[in-house]
């Protein structure tokens, strides 16, 4: 058959994002693939004109639902930087602690809609149904489900009490054996292997090469995480980045299934460590200087640049989404595949759309 | 093989894991950021809450002592709470329940003469349409 251009999105029944690809293929064969964005821009970085940075701690968490606390968490890592002060390590481990839980929800609901992809309702909806539980610790620890607004410039607002980290503890003990249950099927089964094993491959060179981030970096055999980096209280918990090599879908899952449940080893150790004292440090004056900041997002890494003047409205604030940097990958990933099989592989980088735009 | 047909046959067995929603709602949890109120007779109408808002979505007067807020732009953040001098903002565990009209909630207070004998006894002044409760049929 000849090139025909079929468009995918910006509307479209797995990708609730709003990403639009023209599909050149032929005989149902991708041969191209050309990227649109720009359907959900939001201008939320020119809001740092007109609001002061302790209120565009508020906006930054509004950049992407499901990483809400991470967003917060770097933007206010990058100003405590600035204004030297240091957030004290109680502070420090509760960051993890609810950084962790976002990712383990982030990760369990993009392997919802990975099943969902390739048509196993039911394993979405089981998964979806363990997220609720991480969900429900967010809104008794923090007082939101999604939106946990924790962050404040000089540590968190929030604090855990004894009780609430054993039940905690109790949840998270459910939510693993929940899990594990499903381990089989996500990796083993043979329709789901059917679906992914194979397809979408990015080499290791190439990964490297088009700047990938992430699980979609680690599936491709780089062990690189930014949480290495020791932000927060990383340095002082065992972690090590999960990666695999086989560099497809398969893999992907692969990455993103094993980062849950080190993500609630993770919260197990901060828990476990969790030493006593403030929760934030006091903060004075204005922020004035320039400075990057990196931390790891469920997608991979999150970048803030942040420019002040010594005045309350920031000068620039400038973020890199993971996403961003996964839309070139994708484009390589694309070119060989069938077209059934498109919907997996653009949910294997798990795109965040409006992140990305903001 | 046939991994997931123990999960399937063990959801068949267990208790449901949704609810009926508006027959059935869940205990909210203790801290939950839900509703905005002001204790309006305590207020002193210092306006601190309506400038670190960052949706900017409270209104207060202080000549005319009224305190407003638009609960569809308030993003339930509670840092109006957080800063307000005299406590006198709360968070009510529950969610606000969808309504009818787009209305603020006002509330109209009195002002505080310097320390005189005249305690304030006006009672907060919702906006009838405003106060969730009286809208709708409650689900009980
Ligand atoms: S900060 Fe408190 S006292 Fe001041 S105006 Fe707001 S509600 Fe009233
Ligand atoms: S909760 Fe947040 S958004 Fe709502 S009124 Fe208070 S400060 Fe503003």
């Amino acid at each position: 058959m000849a090139r025909t251009i079929i468009p995918f999105g910006p509307q479209h029944p797995v990708l609730p994002e709003p990403i639009h690809l023209k599909l050149v293929v032929e005989d149902e064969i991708v041969k191209e693939a050309l990227p649109a964005i720009g359907y959900v821009h939001r201008g939320l970085e020119k809001l740092a004109d007109i609001r002061d940075y302790n209120q565009m701690i508020q906006i930054v968490e509004r950049v992407c639902g499901i990483c809400s606390m991470i967003h917060a968490m770097c933007y206010c890592q990058g100003l405590e930087e600035m204004m030297k002060v240091e957030a004290p390590s109680r502070a420090k481990f509760l960051r993890v602690i609810w950084s962790e839980l976002h990712r383990m929800h982030s990760h369990l609901l993009w392997l919802g809609l990975f099943a969902d992809a390739f048509g196993f309702e039911a394993l979405f909806m089981q998964f979806w149904k363990i997220r609720e539980r991480i969900m429900d610790i967010n809104e008794a620890t923090a007082g939101n489900r999604v939106i946990v607004s924790v962050n404040v410039v000089g540590g968190v607002r929030r604090d855990l009490s004894p009780e609430q980290c054993r039940w905690i503890l109790k949840e998270l003990e459910e939510v693993e054996r929940q899990i594990k249950e499903l381990q089989s099927t996500m990796l083993k089964d043979y329709s789901v292997c059917k679906r992914t094993k194979g397809i979408g491959v990015l080499t290791k060179e190439q990964a490297h090469e088009l700047g990938a981030a992430g699980p979609l970096l680690r599936a491709s055999g780089w062990a690189q995480d930014c949480r290495q980096l020791g932000y927060a209280a990383f340095p002082e918990l065992d972690f090590s980045p999960v990666f695999h090599t086989d560099g497809d879908c398969w893999a992907r899952g692969w990455v993103r299934f094993m980062e849950t449940l080190q993500s609630i080893n993770l919260v197990r150790q901060a828990i476990a460590k969790l030493p006593q004292g403030e929760l934030a440090a006091k903060v004075k004056g204005n922020p004035e200087g320039e400075i990057v900041t990196r931390v790891e997002q469920p997608r991979g890494e999150l970048l803030y640049y942040i420019k002040a003047n010594g005045k309350k409205n920031l000068e620039r604030l400038r973020i890199r989404t993971p996403t961003f940097a996964n839309v070139p990958p994708l484009l390589a990933m694309l070119p060989g595949v069938e077209l059934a099989n498109v919907p997996v592989v653009v949910l294997s980088i798990d795109p965040c759309i409006s992140c990305t735009e903001r | 093989m046939l991994f997931f047909t123990k999960t399937a046959l063990g959801n068949l067995l267990r208790k449901y894991s949704t609810r009926m929603y508006p027959h059935v709602v869940r205990e909210p949890f203790k801290d939950a950021r839900g509703e905005l109120y002001n204790e309006i007779d305590k207020c002193i109408f210092c306006m601190k809450c309506s400038k670190v808002c960052p949706s900017q979505c409270i209104t207060v007067n202080n000549k005319a002592a009224t305190w407003e807020c638009d609960p569809f732009a308030c993003v339930y953040c509670g840092v109006c709470v957080e800063n307000c001098p005299v406590s006198c903002l709360h968070m009510k565990p529950a969610y606000r329940k969808a309504v009818y009209n787009r209305e603020l909630i006002h509330m109209q207070g009195e002002l505080k003469k310097k320390k005189t004998a005249s305690a304030p006894k006006t009672t907060p002044e919702v906006a009838t349409a405003a106060n969730p409760d009286d809208l709708g049929e409650s689900p009980e």
